[in-house]
């Protein structure tokens, strides 16, 4: 108990000093990557009003496997540095979707996605698009833990080598910040070169956070990352987003309402691969507009 | 009537016979493991040797191998009957006969004279006897029994060394004249065929194999000169019924007294045996001396095939599972890759004949061999060839294990890499691969055990019953994969059933086919602990 304590005391004041770094790490990524401070306005009034610069703009998406339809028409536009979530029901297409941000779902057999996504103001699904640099762009966190089975540095440094970063100094100095920036440095720094399975649930999430982290990315995407683990590790996880935000824009699918409800800035409802309401998060849980909202976030159904 | 209801449910009854079968078979393997080990490693054990006096007053002398029931003499009265013994009574250039079956009615007498000695010799099998006098050319050194023991054992000592020698004249000295004599005759020859021969180079030619020519003979003098020495030292053998022989200390390997020795020193003799099993050649037409250039064979063979079927089947299973669009094609491909696992070893072996030998090995002849051809180099039976046809065996075997342990990938893996801007080429390298190298190393394992005890392709493509060298050794390019070799598998078989002394070679087949075991066995473990090394390595991905 007073072990837990202690940990708990030293990490917590931890992720706010590692805020001003990845502050700092932003203000760079900013330099190599100049964001286009363009307004798109979506087509569609579903937006919210208050967001900041759009991030990425989804426009008439259809997706299918095979003959069935996963998304019909959604239309949608992700703010920068906010935290958008998205709900519904199991098969409702909210993983699809977000799958379709960083083209995951190309490398499924007999899938066929119509419409375009806009990732600052660039349709990703331009034949022309490299879906590997798209995918540096855009970093994902997914629902089964999954580091890889090599040390804690090797994973981090996976990314950073990929992009034929070689030189050790580089490298660990990548490790170092990626890591911080997930929360995770005081915890696994005297043990870089142990395998990352022997890491906790929670520690090997924020591991893959912090591998997705270290190759920079504009976006990050994190399809339920929280499930499989304990409300504690939860907590240090949706307490990461909040300074994760400062630097790349979010979207995370989740099925528990009250953590989209938490960490969340807007949230989008999804059923049947439509896209029923997309507001900001306060309004969607305390005044729907669509009668069908209001039944699954007051767990009428679903 | 409840009471069976219910038990026929619970499946107690198809436990028992679950078990049963489990036990049936370890007992199986059980026995078949114990029989060749008590078999194989009781042929270095020194037996004591019985001399047996008979009711005609002929005394026999030799080691006890067998005893046998005579059928007709068991009557009601007596139901134990009577027994007759085999003896391995050596002396085969005295008697004609290593064994000799003797009804126990006959014997009049047994005892253990304490001073009987055994000698090994290099020819004609074991002598049981007694040694009575030793001379240096005609004249005697030493005679009387013990004198004579003692007198002649320095000999023993100094032979030793001078076949040692002899040895190293023989395969490696004149090994390597011959080699280089035959490389300037084939470049005089290839000169030849070219027409315009610039005089100076073929004389040049010449002069070296003239020279070569010389140093062969001064070695043959040299040969000469060691073997009289070697003959120079003889003794006077005295078998049990008093006949002498004359034997060169030469052609003894060693000599004991087995009836005198303790326990002890029997132990240290069988720890030797075995050893020199292991590390001589064989002699005798195989029957005797040792197997090292079979388990030399085997294992290097074995090692060539894993060299050319993991990257071969990897690369084969790669393609078909991640690269390959999965539909009617890919499933008749594995349909026919598992057939072709299932395909007779010896059709493998023709294959290899008529692909790899003669097609393959042919060729390369011609266009690089061709000035020693109508000698073949590579158009023959040889290591290459038959690691070859093996791999070509095993690949399926490669491709189903390594399909396996790619499916058992989890996709997490993958798409975590790739959402990290890693392409599919980079994934599979970097995680799916590594991932995947305990189910590869199982299929490997899997091939090792199959190609090191398989026979039949082996005789078609390079297995021979003596090979005059090892596939490696000191002469230029030092491995010689052209080369025809010695295999335990083969061997066994042609100890056991070509062998002009079956009788006397039956503990030598039991012993290779220990070693075999043995081979087969320490391949695996090697595998099987580089696997678990991986796997503890790559397994134990949490939640």
């Amino acid at each position: 108990m007073e072990m837990e304590r202690k940990i708990f005391d030293k990490s917590m004041p931890l992720v706010k000093t590692t805020a001003a770094k990845s502050l700092r790490l932003v203000v760079e990524t900013r330099q190599t990557n100049p964001m286009k401070k363009t307004f798109v306005e979506s087509e569609t009034a579903q937006s919210s009003s208050t967001d900041g610069p759009a991030k990425i703009v989804i426009q008439d998406m259809n997706f299918y496997y095979g003959t069935v339809q996963a998304l019909k028409g959604v239309n949608m536009t992700v703010p920068a540095n906010k935290v958008t979530a998205f709900i519904g029901p199991s098969g409702c297409g909210k993983s699809t979707l977000l799958r379709c941000l960083n083209r995951l779902n190309d490398l499924v057999d007999g899938t066929r996605v119509e419409g375009t996504i806009l990732l600052d103001d660039e349709n990703i699904y331009r034949p022309e698009v490299d879906a590997t640099d798209l995918r540096t762009r855009v970093g994902m966190v997914f629902q089964k833990i999954n580091p890889f089975p090599k040390t804690v540095w090797q994973n981090v440094a996976y990314g950073p080598q990929l992009q034929k970063i070689r030189k050790r100094a580089t490298l660990d100095e990548i490790v170092e910040t990626s890591l911080q920036g997930a929360g995770l440095w005081d915890e696994v720094k005297d043990r870089l070169h142990a395998s990352a399975l022997g890491l906790s649930g929670g520690q090997q999430q924020r591991l893959c956070i912090a591998r997705a982290l270290a190759v920079n990315p504009e976006v990050l995407l994190m399809d339920e990352p929280c499930s499989a683990l304990d409300p504690i590790s939860t907590g240090r996880i949706e307490e990461l987003l909040h300074t994760l935000k400062e630097r790349l824009t979010v979207v995370i699918v989740t099925h528990n309402m009250q953590q989209a409800a938490r960490v969340s800035d807007l949230t989008g409802f999804f059923l049947l691969g439509e896209l029923i309401e997309f507001e900001g998060t306060k309004k969607i849980f305390t005044n729907p507009g669509d009668s069908r909202t209001e039944d699954y976030v007051t767990g009428r159904f679903g | 009537m409840k009471f069976f209801k219910r038990f026929f449910a619970s499946g107690t009854l198809f436990i028992w016979l679950a078990g049963g079968a489990l036990a049936c078979s370890l007992l199986l393997i059980g026995g078949l493991l114990t029989l060749i080990f008590i078999n194989g490693m009781g042929y270095f054990w020194p037996k004591d040797l019985v001399q047996l006096t008979l009711n005609d007053d002929t005394r026999v002398l030799g080691e006890i191998v067998d005893t046998q029931r005579i059928p007709e003499t068991v009557t009601a009265d007596f139901p134990d009957g009577q027994s007759r013994i085999q003896l391995k009574v050596g002396n085969r250039d005295v008697y004609g006969l290593d064994f000799r079956w003797v009804d126990e009615v006959d014997i009049a007498q047994r005892t253990w004279p304490k001073d009987v000695i055994a000698f090994e010799r290099r020819e004609w099998g074991n002598f049981y006897g007694w040694v009575s006098a030793v001379w240096d050319g005609d004249t005697p050194l030493a005679e009387g029994q013990d004198i004579a023991w003692n007198a002649w054992y320095p000999f023993l000592e100094q032979a030793e060394s001078l076949h040692r020698e002899i040895h190293h004249i023989e395969r490696d000295v004149i090994g390597a004249i011959n080699a280089d004599m035959e490389r300037a005759r084939l470049n005089l020859k290839a000169l030849e065929s070219k027409g315009n021969v610039s005089q100076d180079s073929a004389d040049a030619l010449q002069q070296d194999i003239q020279q070569r020519e010389s140093a062969y003979q001064e070695q043959i003098q040299r040969l000469v000169g060691l073997y009289e020495r070697l003959n120079r030292y003889r003794v006077t053998l005295i078998d049990v019924s008093g006949e002498k022989k004359l034997f060169p200390v030469g052609g003894l390997v060693k000599a004991w007294r087995p009836n005198s020795m303790s326990a002890w020193d029997k132990t240290m003799m069988y720890v030797e045996n075995f050893w020199n099993v292991l590390t001589d050649e064989p002699r005798e037409a195989n029957t005797e001396g040792g197997i090292f250039p079979a388990i030399f064979g085997t294992v290097m063979m074995v090692l060539v095939m894993s060299v050319v079927v993991v990257p071969f089947g990897v690369l084969a299973a790669v393609y078909l599972k991640e690269y390959a669009k999965q539909g009617l094609l890919t499933r008749m491909i594995r349909i026919a890759v598992n057939n072709l696992a299932g395909v007779p070893s010896i059709v493998f072996g023709v294959f290899g004949l008529g692909f790899f030998v003669y097609a393959v090995g042919g060729t390369i002849d011609q266009f690089f061999f061709s000035a020693s051809l109508p000698n073949p180099t590579f158009g023959t039976g040889g290591m290459l060839w038959a690691s070859l046809t093996l791999a070509l065996m095993t690949v399926p075997v490669v491709i189903v294990a390594t399909e396996e342990g790619l499916s058992a990938v989890p996709r997490e893996y993958r798409e975590g890499s790739l959402g990290l801007g890693a392409t599919k080429f980079e994934s599979l390298m970097r995680v799916v691969l590594p991932c995947a190298m305990p189910g590869i190393l199982t299929g490997l394992i899997l091939a090792v055990s199959r190609a090191t005890g398989e026979v039949a392709p082996l005789m078609l493509t390079g297995v021979v019953k003596l090979a005059p060298a090892l596939p490696v050794d000191g002469q230029f390019p030092f491995m010689h994969l052209d080369r025809k070799f010695m295999h335990l598998g083969f061997h066994i078989y042609d100890v056991g059933f070509q062998s002009p002394n079956v009788e006397a070679a039956k503990p030598m087949v039991y012993v290779t086919t220990l070693v075999l075991v043995l081979v087969v066995l320490l391949l695996n473990m090697t595998a099987i602990a580089l696997r678990t090394r991986m796997r503890k390595r790559y397994a134990g991905a949490s939640v």
